[in-house]
């Protein structure tokens, strides 16, 4: 069966240089760059990556941060939390946009 | 990875068998075969420098039936080594400066032999170490093991796969955390894990699943802060080792859909520094019947010492087997991926 996410396609990331290998190189200059030691560790790096692939909802980046952050030496409760953080997030991003429509009712209900 | 209800053996599963075991390594065309991934990293195959470690599998007896074991011990193995092999440890022991006698099993603890073989390696001068689940202080008949490993001044190495109760427990089978945390209490009581005791406690972190260890001086920070805040625990080091796919993790690797997986991440994660430091370098395992091994993963897999070298501890010869080439196969991936793994944890300090 046919779908549009296949999990073997994560292996054949590496594809995507074909047609512009020279992008391709200055992504993963960069990439690697960003998760490496730095102000944060690599384990909270892979946990807010955790976090951020839920609020894309990439099955992808979930099932490689989820490897990424056992390897890094989270655990179950760390790592439900960072989902829990996204997901607040993206809750939150929607409450507050009802600010817009508390606008948008004030200016055309009668006051 | 939940524990298991009974080995391999017992299950009459084919993995039980070691031959079936290598089959399928070996046919994991997926991944190179070792000595071609060392070529390619233009190094050698792997040759003894010393034997500075007798490791000793004393029987695959145990009183857990952990879901990675990679010897498939449990209760129901009978196979333990005899006085007669063990004397012949200790001649080989007497006859050389070895300087340190590494006991392990199944639960060593368990073998008639045990404590004899502790008391005249130790007589000899010998450092000794427990490779011990902790779980064994608190089985009956064995309620004065503790004192007596203090007593010889035995370095216990502890298996402890995490410091909460569902990640070991899932490994270890219900209830071996709580009670591993009764025997860490007991022996930091005795001293052990103390500054100034001069008794060695060291912590076992694998990884409960299909993954790799995280860096053993995090892990070591994580396990030294929660053992002590939640338990009052403390303890001298972690060793973090990685799952070899033999045994009873290939077969949770090969029923979870794992197992390749696992092979590319062993391979993707070889790292060429972490080649000189294996411990079959350094080491020699002995079989509970005295036969020689480059290590115990070799041992399980039935893969004897090879090379011409001397394959019995009757037949022993310090100078051939010093320099003795190792036997490799793809399960050797298992400790040369990251920072390395043997059984005094990683290879390449961080």
């Amino acid at each position: 069966m046919h779908t549009y996410y296949n999990p073997a396609d994560l292996a054949r990331f590496g594809e995507m240089a074909e047609g512009s290998p020279e992008l391709w190189e200055k992504f993963m200059a960069w990439y690697g760059a960003v998760f490496a030691e730095g102000a944060l560790t690599e384990r909270e790096k892979a946990l807010i990556a955790l976090g951020v692939s839920h609020a894309v909802q990439c099955p992808y980046c979930i099932e490689a941060y989820t490897q990424a952050c056992l390897e890094k030496g989270s655990n179950l409760e760390q790592m439900t939390e960072a989902v829990h953080v996204a997901s607040a997030i993206r809750g939150g991003a929607s409450l507050v946009h009802g600010v817009q429509m508390k606008n948008a009712l004030q200016k055309i209900e009668m006051p | 990875m939940i524990a298991v209800t009974g080995s391999l053996l017992r299950r009459q599963s084919p993995l039980a068998s070691a031959t079936e075991q290598v089959r399928i390594l070996e046919s994991t065309l997926s991944v190179p075969p070792f000595t071609t991934r060392l070529e390619r990293a233009g190094l050698p195959g792997l040759t003894a420098t010393g034997i500075d470690v007798m490791q000793i599998n004393v029987g695959r007896l145990c009183n857990q039936t952990c879901a990675h074991c990679h010897v498939d011990a449990g209760p129901d193995r009978t196979e333990v080594m005899t006085q007669a092999t063990v004397d012949s440890c200790l001649r080989v022991l007497a006859a050389t400066d070895i300087p340190t006698v590494d006991i392990t099993g199944g639960a060593p603890e368990l073998n008639p032999e045990f404590r004899y073989l502790v008391i005249e390696a130790r007589r000899l001068g010998r450092h000794v170490i427990d490779r011990c689940n902790i779980t064994i202080l608190g089985q009956r008949g064995q309620e004065d093991l503790a004192e007596f490993l203090a007593e010889q001044n035995v370095e216990i190495v502890a298996s402890l796969p995490y410091y909460q109760e569902r990640e070991t427990d899932r490994q270890r089978g219900h209830g071996v955390f709580n009670r591993s945390i009764d025997g860490l209490l007991t022996l930091n009581a005795l001293g052990y894990g103390r500054k100034g005791s001069g008794l060695t406690l060291n912590l076992v972190y694998n990884p409960v699943g299909a993954f790799l260890p995280a860096p053993q001086k995090s892990l070591e920070a994580d396990f030294r802060r929660q053992l002590h805040r939640k338990h009052g625990i403390v303890f001298n080091n972690l060793f973090a080792i990685t799952n070899m796919p033999i045994s009873r993790y290939l077969e949770f690797l090969l029923d979870s859909g794992n197992y390749e997986a696992y092979m590319s991440r062993l391979l993707t994660a070889f790292n060429s520094a972490a080649v000189a430091g294996v411990m079959c370098r350094t080491m020699i395992s002995i079989g509970h019947d005295g036969r020689l091994y480059d290590c115990d993963f070799n041992q399980m897999l039935d893969r004897p010492i090879g090379f011409g070298a001397p394959a019995h501890i009757d037949a022993f010869d310090l100078a051939a087997l010093s320099g003795r080439r190792i036997v490799t196969g793809r399960h050797c991936y298992g400790c040369t991926a990251g920072a390395g793994s043997s059984c005094g944890g990683v290879t390449i300090p961080a």
